[in-house]
């Protein structure tokens, strides 16, 4: 699968990631050789085969509906890059 | 019904589809310990999961599935035995893992059906076509700051019910019969509290517009209405801005849309230049929720009367009419007020109808006018009871009840001991009534003449005056009869 | 005395040989003076602060005083904890992985953070914002440790500490320890919590243990092993003393040697090795069987969509809002986010967000992702029949010894495939150990790998501890 530029601009801002000019390039290259790569698994016969999501033969483990209160919000605001009061403050969202 | 709505130069049908957001009532959220509780301060119900702090995991919380399982049997609709946990990828600031976990395709429920009464009283059938659990996202506040957006978690990862329905709804009406039934419902479940107010429910609703007979036309979603105000502004305004522009030649654009309820509008989302790609894919960090017959069926157990059944009950047990029942069931806390009155007064269960007017046009005048909620009445159910006991044995007029009942509104004290303490008990004794109507003839000759020559109407004027002389405690039936007597 | 072995340090410390202090200090002195950049974090007042505390508890503890690396990639409490990225340069969690705190409450003394490949997404520890690793094998050949748990295995191969804690998502436990000459375990899927460990790619990653020998990994593991509420995919099973179960005695265990893994590019140097073990475990009383893993040439492409796909997710956090990296380019949010993401994480971990962001769009995620789990599940399905027949698969490590920092960092299919022999244990979550054996011949430390079925952990190191005793 060639990745021409579009595309990997069109990845780039999903993973909300700025490439530099001089980077479109060679990333699109990396991912296209990357991807002609994987495409051997197109050899594989997987009809009938159901995709393996975990390997975990566990069951889904339920928890009580009690709450843990931390009665701070130090915890989470500690490593915030900018916070008022008790906010997390980030630039203004542009809708 | 007829829906029909007139454009300038064809008839055009309202199509309409309903994706409602509720939050589910449980003491934790749906991935973590921490408390749910409305209006705390800013992130103080944030836990390390609710942050996604780095290498935190999530772990589903056992009552949101009974919740939504509860939900789902209310919806008489299909439970799943097997559900998968997707995520859902995108960035925003109030969403801290850039990811919410969500189900995609395989919800924990399938497809189910909600009844609806029209106004007309016919019923409509709206088809439910899945319910699924998934985490809320935080709040963003972007009126605090000229640059500056401010970021509250509470709210993130609180457990919702995505429930999809249908684009069964042909109007902005329906669509909040549909709101208003589905909330009844929650409520009688008790699965979510249905207050929009707080955004505990909230709705997407799908608009699009046909030519009748012809197939539905290209829709457009308005997001994040939070009350059905809202909803119904949101429907007629699309159903007109899409017909004005069919009817100009012009076609809809498939668009997600904003309603600013200041202005009573839908707007474009401004930012559209990225189309939307969720990358959903099965989050490797849960595995599928496997749900066994049994643990449906304990839950099925514990399912209260639903309100068409409950419905259906007064009509076929109390002789109430439809439209009574379907008011009186409302609201659960309605219902049960009914219902009490009945339990503290047995002698009262041939008088349905009456309890039902005292409630419906009495009682609820009061309680609108002081925007008090059923639970707290000052009239408790069994003081009504004993009042509308004291009317149907005819110790009191209803005349005299209505000012009996603003008494006990006001100062929250039982009917009997206000009756005693003005001596409003009802007059039944025919001497003392006659006595009056005697008196009555006496001062007013010459109306007694005119009545006799055959004006009949008079009949009304004379009973006027002895209730009045009676001070509104004579029996008017018994005077009624003892008047008839005297003048003919 | 020879500070190589839990074992005899711990009957040292008992009989009051040596003092945790004297221990500790040692380690601090070595890790002062070496040169190697296994450590991200090193901190010799807080050494000797946990040494005092332990010294204060009475009672004794499995692992009371010994020195153990943690991998920066497991949050520690009050402690800087990168993942090796800048973005997470100046992250203190508040909170102590499961792992962690479980090594703790035995007695352990963390020593220091181990260097990484950036969220550990590599195979040489050439990734990591903080500086290259070095192998201490041999200094002077300016060779890589491998990743991308380098820090982990140079430190313990160097003697910095006397074990250390790694993950493995698709070899990174295992190839670092075949190349620097260390044993190294990745147990099965679900044996060690998650919780607390930066997560790269949560269906594979798993913790382990690199340490000098087999029974002191055996120790190790049982400390770090066990059920967790709060990982979902943490299994719920007693965790056997693997070390008093331990048993050199191979008589009579199957062990199969997979064909496919016999590729003809791979060097003779490992071949030669993979044929002496063989040969050893043979006289020791084993039958050797041949076994058929059929879609073993497709784990690496089904390893390189699945685990960027869920690292694109899992990296999704990183955002620079509630902690870490945040840029200085921000006139709004989607420019924060693009500078943030952009400054803060390296070039192979954007390659991979950005594969990972491909597979599982639109249009792509059948092709790709589900078909890779697909092919995951074939490869499961593959290991399951061949343990009906054998106890254990023997396979190299990795198909070289270790190589030489930026010799292959300008071709990213190059690198990964020094995964080819570690990855499909990982997709199928079966544990595997890395044994040193043998050498390469330019006398380089090569590893053979022990595969079994799931929790099986035991045969590993029971024919680990042959193969190690029978080493030359």
């Amino acid at each position: 699968m060639k990745i021409d530029k579009k595309t990997i601009l069109k990845i780039a801002k999903l993973s909300k990631i700025k490439l530099k000019e001089n980077e479109i390039e060679e990333f699109a290259n990396n991912l296209s050789s990357i991807l002609d790569w994987v495409e051997q698994l197109n050899e594989t016969d997987t009809d009938n085969i159901e995709p393996l999501n975990n390997v975990s033969s566990s069951k889904l483990p339920l928890r009580e509906d009690k709450t843990v209160s931390n009665n701070s919000s130090n915890q989470v605001l500690n490593n915030a890059p900018e916070k008022v009061e008790e906010y997390f403050i980030v630039p203004k969202v542009v809708e | 019904m007829n829906n029909i709505i007139k454009g300038k130069k064809f008839n055009w049908e309202l199509v309409v589809g309903i994706e409602v957001h509720a939050q589910i009532s449980s003491n934790s959220k749906l991935f973590s310990s921490s408390p749910t509780k409305f209006g705390s301060t800013p992130n103080s119900q944030v836990s390390l999961v609710d942050a996604a702090m780095p290498g935190m995991l999530p772990v589903i919380n056992e009552f949101c599935i009974t919740q939504a399982i509860k939900t789902g049997l209310g919806l008489k609709a299909k439970i799943n035995n097997k559900s998968i946990f997707d995520r859902k990828n995108y960035f925003y600031a109030d969403l801290p893992q850039g990811y919410q976990i969500s189900q995609y395709k395989h919800p924990i429920v399938g497809e189910g059906k909600v009844e609806i009464d029209l106004p007309d009283g016919q019923s409509k059938k709206i088809r439910i076509i899945r319910l699924h659990l998934e985490q809320d996202a935080g709040k963003s506040l972007h009126d605090q700051s000229p640059n500056k957006t401010y970021v509250d978690l509470n709210r993130s990862g609180i457990a919702l019910m995505e429930i999809v329905s249908e684009p069964d709804l042909s109007s902005a009406e329906e669509a909040a019969i549909y709101i208003n039934k589905l909330r009844t419902i929650l409520r009688y479940l008790n699965t979510c509290d249905g207050n929009m107010q707080e955004g505990s429910l909230r709705a997407d609703v799908n608009i699009s517009v046909k030519k009748t007979g012809e197939k539905n036309g290209t829709r457009c979603e308005v997001k994040n209405l939070n009350s059905i105000k809202f909803i119904k502004q949101a429907i007629n305004y699309e159903a007109k801005r899409q017909i004005d522009i069919l009817e100009d030649g012009g076609n809809i654009e498939q668009n997600t849309l904003l309603f600013d309820s200041k202005l009573g509008i839908t707007k474009m989302m401004r930012n559209k230049e990225e189309a939307h790609d969720y990358r959903y894919f099965p989050d490797p960090d849960l595995l599928p929720l496997e749900i066994e017959d049994k643990f449906i069926s304990d839950i099925k157990n514990t399912i209260p009367e639903l309100p068409d059944e409950k419905k259906q009950r007064y009509i076929d047990q109390y002789k109430l009419t439809k439209y009574d029942s379907s008011i009186l069931i409302s609201e659960k806390d309605t219902s049960e007020y009914f219902e009490k009155i009945l339990i503290s007064n047995q002698e009262l269960k041939n008088h349905t109808k009456i309890i039902s007017n005292w409630i419906i046009s009495e009682l609820f005048a009061y309680l609108k006018k002081d925007d008090k909620q059923i639970k707290q009445s000052p009239v408790s159910p069994e003081n009504l009871g004993k009042l509308i006991l004291l009317i149907v044995n005819n110790t009191i007029s209803g005349k005299i009840a209505k000012e009996v009942f603003e008494e006990m509104y006001v100062n929250k004290s039982d009917p009997q001991s206000i009756i005693e303490n003005q001596n409003l008990t009802q007059v039944t004794d025919t001497k003392e009534i006659n006595k009056i109507i005697e008196k009555v003839l006496q001062n007013n000759q010459d109306k007694l003449s005119e009545y006799k020559n055959g004006k009949n109407k008079l009949f009304g004027f004379f009973v006027g005056q002895v209730m009045k002389n009676s001070n509104g405690k004579a029996n008017p039936k018994i005077v009624n009869e003892l008047l008839k007597e005297k003048l003919n | 005395m020879d500070f190589k072995s839990i074992k005899e340090i711990k009957t040292h410390l008992l009989k009051r040989k040596i003092s945790i202090f004297e221990l500790n200090e040692f380690f601090i002195d070595k890790i002062k003076k070496s040169k190697i950049n296994a450590f991200i974090f090193f901190d010799e007042d807080l050494i000797r602060k946990r040494c005092k505390e332990l010294d204060s508890i009475k009672n004794d503890l499995p692992l009371k005083g010994i020195p153990i690396g943690v991998k920066d990639l497991f949050c520690t409490k009050g402690i800087k904890t990168t993942a090796g990225s800048k973005i997470l340069q100046n992250f203190v969690p508040t909170y102590e992985s499961f792992v962690t705190n479980k090594l703790n409450n035995s007695g352990s003394v963390m020593i220091g953070k181990t260097n990484l490949d950036e969220f550990a997404m590599g195979s040489s520890t050439t990734t990591s914002y903080y500086g290259d690793t070095i192998n201490p094998i041999a200094t002077d050949k300016n060779l890589v440790p491998g990743g991308s748990s380098g820090g982990s295995a140079a430190a313990v191969s160097a003697n910095l500490c006397l074990g250390a804690t790694g993950t493995d998502t698709g070899g990174s436990i295992r190839q670092p320890a075949s190349f620097c000459g260390v044993v190294g375990i990745k147990p099965t899927y679900g044996l060690c919590s998650r919780w607390g460990i930066i997560a790269f790619a949560s269906s594979l990653d798993q913790a382990g243990i690199f340490s000098n020998n087999v029974e002191d990994a055996s120790i190790l593991l049982k400390e770090i092993a066990g059920y967790d509420k709060n990982d979902s995919t943490s299994s719920d099973i007693t965790i056997p003393n693997y070390f008093k179960k331990i048993n050199e005695n191979i008589e009579g265990k199957v062990i199969g040697i997979p064909k496919e893994y016999d590729l003809p590019n791979i060097p003779d140097e490992i071949k030669i090795v993979w044929e002496k073990a063989r040969k050893k475990l043979e006289k020791g009383g084993a039958k050797i069987i041949n076994i058929s893993l059929k879609h073993t040439k497709y784990a690496l492409p089904t390893y390189y969509i699945i685990a960027p796909a869920e690292a694109s997710s899992n990296l999704a956090r990183y955002d620079g809002v509630r902690y870490g990296y945040r840029s200085k380019s921000q006139n709004n949010l989607e420019e924060m986010y693009e500078s943030t993401r952009s400054e803060g994480f390296g070039n192979e971990v954007k390659r991979r967000i950005l594969i990972g962001t491909y597979v599982l769009s639109a249009g792509y995620y059948d092709a790709y992702y589900i078909k890779a789990q697909k092919v995951r599940k074939l490869i499961s399905n593959d290991f399951n029949d061949a343990f009906k027949e054998c106890d254990a698969i023997l396979t190299p490590t990795t198909p070289s010894p270790a190589f030489q920092i930026g010799q292959k960092e300008d071709d990213p299919i190059k690198m990964y495939l020094n995964d080819i022999f570690t990855v499909p244990a990982s997709l199928a979550g079966i544990p595997g150990i890395s044994i040193p054996f043998g050498k390469s011949k330019d006398n380089l430390p090569l590893g053979i790998q022990i595969l079994s079925k799931h929790f099986n952990e035991q045969v590993l190191f029971d024919l680990g501890l042959f193969l190690e005793k029978n080493n030359e």
